[in-house]
């Protein structure tokens, strides 16, 4: 597994490269806001990772909580398969009131990968796995959430005229960002014996806030419109290939970091424990 | 103009920023397996 | 003896709680110190003439408030975690939940009279008066004040075991009562302001979505945090 991580490494940066000349030279340019438009390809892919990071911090973090119990383990799976199955129907029974441009396909496919993704964690990943999947994340998530609240303030100036405008999706991604900013630090400064537990308990609490932070500011936007950094409307399908192109590059490099930190922090406990250990078998029976 | 390479400079930026921190502690971390190992 | 109903204890470790604040009246009076500053700081930054005044004042109340509730919130554990009394919680059969209601009601009644103290002095520093119904404040005030108390009583028991304790309860509580700010201070505005083409009713009812989904959370897992912490 780790002699694969170079070659991976090095087929992600030829990737990458490969979907910044797309985004770079063959992309078309944008009619009015012409080449600036340009930092759509790097702003919406980190956009797009960063919220399948945290998503996938919030089931590695109900996974934590729930598998301390072998009961609430079995009800927490059941729970989530009931809830796959009434995606799938429910997208198909109320297709007419999902919004414009969201097909039921689409709808079942997010409900049946996010069932997906849970049961993988849960089977491939030990307890203290996850709860190192769940920081991993969360912090390589944060990384991302950064690169959006960068390039979309650099994006808005040359077009708007002004670097922020509170609109709803900068503005939600801030307060995510905010949020698991605060799930880091709760990490790094608390010196209870079990953070893996309170960490995941504020994970799930940010998680449930996410629709209410879109809802709050989608209706406080309607009530004070502002232009829309990022633009609206449909999209040129030659841009939504070279998105594309970006968003799967972007992916790769995003596991491959996630990987990294992984192991990292697997490593560091690893050492830990033994550290401990010794300082309990020292021999003359000194603590260190 | 130059927004668009100053947005993707500074992602670039960032990432690199962050991979250093990984790799720096890694380092550190490897120093300490060899401490420990040596014990 | 049985055990007594779980709606006994929250009402005794409230009433005691209640008690021995009025004895001392420590939370209270720092609270309401703490209140008055900020509104005499802010006073001094902006000199709004009434028209003015409506339009910010929706603001500078919640921020002031919100301010004054995180004092109040610092020290909900602290007598709890002096007397080692949180121990002893876990291992009587009592449920968890008892103990959060508890103090969840007391420090909202704690904050429910700051506010009720304070408003007199708001409305005559900033020269206010209600253009919208201004019953519709009542509500606003009832759940914006469970919102921020409700979670910040459950993220005060999670930083017991932190580093920086008294920062990390605001740092935690901030990001994620967002939502339920922006619903308080925009509800208050639209009240204040009264213009008749908008509404404080979504933000009203937003609130008590609000209110009702971190009940819940906060009530499903603080007895976790609590054996955790």
């Amino acid at each position: 597994m780790k002699k694969a991580f170079p070659i991976l490494g090095l087929l992600t940066a030829a990737f990458l490269s490969y979907a910044l000349y797309q985004a770079l030279v063959v992309a078309p340019q944008e009619q009015t806001m012409g080449d600036v438009q340009r930092i759509f390809y790097y702003h919406v892919p980190s956009a797009w990772t960063a919220f399948l990071l945290f998503a996938i911090n919030f089931l590695a973090s109900v996974l934590y909580l729930v598998r301390r119990n072998p009961r609430t383990d079995k009800v927490a799976s059941g729970v989530v398969i009931a809830l796959a199955l009434l995606t799938c129907v429910g997208a198909y029974v109320f297709k007419s009131y999902l919004p414009k441009d969201v097909y039921p396909s689409s709808v079942v496919t997010t409900g049946i990968v996010i069932a997906g993704i849970y049961f993988l964690i849960r089977k491939y990943f030990s307890e203290q796995g996850t709860d190192i999947l769940a920081l991993t994340t969360a912090e390589v998530g944060v990384v991302f959430c950064t690169v959006v609240l960068v390039t979309g303030p650099l994006w808005a100036r040359p077009v708007w005229g002004i670097w922020w405008t509170w609109d709803i999706r900068l503005t939600s991604t801030l307060v995510l960002w905010l949020i698991y900013v605060s799930y880091l630090v709760l990490r790094r400064f608390s010196s209870s014996g079990e953070t893996p537990v309170l960490a995941a308990a504020l994970a799930v609490f940010g998680a449930l806030d996410v629709p209410l932070v879109y809802f709050s500011i989608w209706f406080f936007r309607t009530q004070h419109p502002q232009p829309v950094i990022g633009g609206g409307g449909s999209i040129d399908p030659r841009m939504l290939r070279v998105l594309l192109i970006n968003w799967m590059a972007f992916l790769c490099f995003a596991v491959l970091v996630c990987w990294s930190r992984y192991r990292l922090e697997r490593m560091q406990r690893d050492v830990e424990e033994t550290q401990a250990l010794e300082a309990l078998l020292e021999p003359g029976g000194r603590v260190r | 103009m130059t927004y668009l390479y100053v947005a993707y400079a500074a992602t670039w930026l960032i990432h690199v920023a962050y991979l250093s921190t990984v790799a720096r502690r890694y380092s550190r971390l490897k120093k300490e397996m060899e401490q420990l190992g040596k014990k | 003896m049985s055990a007594p109903a779980p709606s006994g204890i929250t009402l005794a470790t409230l009433t005691k709680d209640i008690r021995l604040e009025w004895r001392s009246k420590d939370a209270l009076n720092s609270m309401l110190f703490f209140a008055l500053l900020v509104v005499v700081v802010f006073s001094f930054s902006f000199d709004p003439n009434a028209e003015e005044s409506r339009v910010i004042a929706g603001g500078l109340v919640w921020v002031a408030f919100l301010f004054a509730a995180v004092v109040a919130l610092n020290q909900t554990w602290a007598r709890e975690l002096r007397n080692q009394v949180l121990d002893a919680y876990r291992v009587s059969p009592a449920p968890a939940n008892s103990l959060f209601l508890a103090k969840a009601i007391g420090n909202f009644i704690f904050v429910v009279v700051l506010e009720a103290l304070m408003t007199p002095l708001f409305i005559m520093f900033y020269k206010l008066r209600a253009l919208g119904p201004a019953w519709q404040l009542i509500p606003v005030a009832a759940f914006g004040t469970w919102a921020i108390v409700v979670n910040g009583t459950f993220f005060a028991a999670m930083s017991l075991r932190t580093r920086s304790r008294e920062i990390m309860l605001p740092l935690l509580l901030f990001p994620i009562t967002i939502p339920a700010l922006l619903s308080m201070v925009e509800a208050t505005t639209t009240i204040l302001v009264g213009d008749p083409t908008t509404s404080a009713k979504f933000w009203i009812v937003l609130l008590a979505t609000y209110d009702v989904v971190f009940t819940t959370g906060c009530l499903a897992l603080f007895e976790t945090v609590l054996h955790a912490e």
